[in-house]
């Protein structure tokens, strides 16, 4: 195991992590401040892959496509926040998993409806094709250093959005007291919508980044969806800083761990033996951790009790 | 009074003899395929290809039932035995993967129904597992792969990266390769089914000293994997079996496919006339290329339409008898099965290339002639 296929291995770990961080943002905003468990999170990060698809075969332009995917997955969040979300809030988390459930089953049906069921193409823009030469021999490509860059930028933005601006006070108060700050005057509907189109956007832009480099189609937002409340239940609800941690956390282990594992068994076992133990461990490795993590810290590592 | 009871027996007996005529001769097939989720595309072809060769033969005593799998093995059993209970179906056909293969299959042969496969190929159906009743229209899930390995010393690759996700036609791709492969493997990986981010993997590739490539990922697996290796820096040759490079895939995948090799039993610019009729039909049917699988459910109807013509379905004897012989045109050109209801068949080598605005294959040239599975003699029959 080479330092060189190291450091590219952990550059590929924290570029997933920071994927996942932005689903699992705007999950645990949605979780923390409206107490919703949200199961269309994935479905908005599908519709932002497809909205993405759709504008960059229609005008070559990738930032047009990006721009499009956020727009696209913020106003489909808005519109199933004012007709279905908003009668979520008092239930029941059951009813809540039941009633996004079925979200979930009406936008694939709805995608298949608009895009058919092949796959659709959204590529790369040349400009940020193939890969670089990191300090070191490192060959890295390019895209994936861009993903992880605009990843940090937005949690830096989500940061100050959350610590220095007026929304932000208001959602970190909705956290800690909703009927408190509804009593206090902030016009909870507004600011439960905008929270939730908030997450949708970064869920969409999350898919149409990550679509460029595997394949836009119905069902994708499933897995990572899956992935994303292993990242908040690790970080703790409701915190941006614990979604940021678990997800780099969860990334590094998922990628190492498909990586260490079978080369670990290789030691006492023959070739392809060792591959299939050590992936199959490598899959169970991130539930392993959250296992691990909620033993000793039941709210996750940043969550309030 | 007595005139009516008289006009009632009359039509009553009416309706028995014509339900009598009506039941010998026909066959019901239920279509058991993955119409929606990531592997869709495979099924939607395999299904179109099949309705296109029932609507051009005509013949009305062959109905189809189709349902959707959503790949999943427990939709598949569920599927599976309300048409045979409830919708009382002949004859099964239309299952994709091999893992679902395996759940469904034996348990319907067991209960006296035919199995048509145009699909999955898993090898344990093809040896100790075969059965008189289980037909495979399409290849062995090992064929391609060995194809592909012959390939590969053709071309001089020497030390190969293999990789395929880890489940039964994953196994058999790896297992299939090295078979005919007479190199060394720089590395065998295992991925997960349904992987989409294969950045570990295409490092693992890049640090391990390879001189090619070899991987089986089919449907969206592929389209990933094929657009992260093309703009990681690795310049590797890449070989692999058509289920990557299908002509549903191809157009999500675009440049980064160009100029790859991989194996198939069957291309569009095959030079038969059975195949030139059902590009041409498919095309006008669907508005779209047909890929490799929608060749395999048009033989599959084909071949079940031939057997129609011989024997009846409840003779299990006469009807299995009939299939064995094949006598159809297919769209590969020459086809025949082996003791093990395996077809023996060549194998080709194509490039991906770029037709006008279309991505497509064309045939480069024969990978395997005459080829047999290598199971068969692991078969009882």
């Amino acid at each position: 195991m080479s330092f060189i296929l190291l450091v590219e291995q952990v550059l590929n770990g924290v570029q997933s992590g920071v994927m996942l961080f932005l689903m699992a943002a705007g999950l645990t905003l949605i979780f923390g401040v409206m107490g919703l468990i949200n199961l269309a999170h994935g479905s908005l990060y599908m519709v932002g892959a497809f909205a993405a698809a759709a504008v960059a075969a229609a005008t070559g332009s990738f930032l047009l496509a990006l721009v499009a995917a956020l727009a696209a997955a913020a106003l489909a969040g808005c519109l199933i926040e004012m007709t279905v979300i908003r009668r979520l809030y008092d239930r029941d988390h059951l009813d809540q998993v039941l009633a996004t459930f079925a979200m979930i089953l009406i936008f694939s049906e709805g995608t298949r409806f608009f895009f058919g069921s092949f796959p659709l193409f959204l590529d790369i823009p040349a400009a940020l094709a193939g890969p670089v030469t990191l300090p070191g021999g490192i060959q890295y490509p390019l895209y994936r250093l861009v993903i992880i860059g605009v990843g940090l930028a937005i949690a830096a933005g989500l940061f100050l959005l959350i610590a220095r601006t007026r929304i932000g006070i208001q959602i970190r108060a909705g956290e800690a007291d909703r009927e408190m700050i509804a009593a206090l005057g902030v016009d909870i509907a507004k600011l439960y919508t905008l929270v939730f189109a908030l997450g949708a956007a970064l869920a969409g832009l999350a898919g149409a980044l990550v679509g460029a480099i595997q394949s836009v189609q119905v069902g994708m937002g499933e897995p990572v969806l899956i992935l994303a409340f292993v990242v908040i239940v690790i970080g703790g609800i409701g915190s941006i800083k614990g979604a940021l941690i678990g997800a780099l956390l969860v990334g590094l282990t998922d990628t190492l761990g498909s990586v260490l594992l079978p080369l670990f068994f290789a030691n006492f076992m023959e070739a392809s033996a060792a591959t299939s133990v050590g992936s199959s461990l490598a899959s169970m490795s991130i539930y392993i951790l959250m296992a691990g993590v909620l033993l000793f810290k039941p709210t996750g590592l940043f969550g309030e009790a | 009074m007595k005139m009516k009871s008289l006009v009632m027996a009359a039509s009553v007996a009416a309706l028995a003899a014509g339900g009598a005529w009506a039941e010998e001769g026909k066959v019901k097939v239920g279509m058991i395929t993955t119409l929606s989720g990531g592997g869709a595309g495979l099924g939607i072809d395999v299904r179109d290809g099949f309705l296109l060769a029932t609507k051009m033969a005509g013949n009305e005593n062959l109905e189809v039932v189709v349902e959707d799998d959503q790949r999943k093995p427990e939709i598949a059993v569920q599927l599976a035995d309300k048409m045979i209970q409830s919708e009382k179906v002949d004859v099964m056909t239309g299952i994709i993967w091999s893992n679902l293969a395996m759940a469904v299959v034996p348990a319907a042969t067991a209960q006296g129904k035919f199995y048509l496969s145009p699909n999955a190929g898993p090898s344990a159906l093809a040896g100790k597992g075969c059965n008189p009743l289980y037909f495979n229209v399409a290849w062995q899930n090992d064929n391609l792969h060995e194809a592909a390995g012959a390939y590969a010393n053709d071309a001089g690759h020497k030390n190969s990266f293999i990789l395929a996700p880890n489940y039964p036609a994953g196994k058999d791709a790896l297992t299939g390769y090295k078979r005919t492969y007479e190199g060394e493997v720089a590395g065998e990986v295992y991925t997960d089914l349904g992987q989409t981010d294969y950045a570990a993997e295409i490092a693992q590739i890049r640090a391990s000293g390879a001189d090619s490539v070899f991987f089986f990922l089919p449907g969206g697996m592929g389209i990933s994997f094929l657009k992260q290796y093309a703009n990681s820096g690795v310049e590797l040759p890449v070989v692999g079996p058509a289920f990557s490079f299908d002509q549903g895939i191809l157009q999500a995948v675009g440049e980064a496919a160009v100029g790859i090799k991989n194996t198939s039993q069957w291309n569009k610019d095959l030079d038969n006339a059975a195949n030139k009729t059902f590009v041409e039909a498919f095309q006008e049917e669907y508005d779209r290329l047909p890929s490799l699988y929608a060749s395999q459910g048009y033989d599959t109807a084909n071949l079940l339409l031939s057997a129609m013509e011989k024997a009846d379905v409840s003779d299990a004897e006469a009807f299995g008898a009939a299939l064995k012989e094949a006598d159809f045109d297919s769209v590969r050109g020459k086809f025949s099965f082996g003791n093990n209801n395996h077809p023996i068949q060549d194998y080709y080598v194509r490039e991906v290339v770029k037709e006008g605005d279309v991505y497509t294959n064309k045939l480069i040239g024969p990978s395997l002639t005459d080829h047999a599975d290598a199971y068969a003699a692991d078969c009882k029959m």
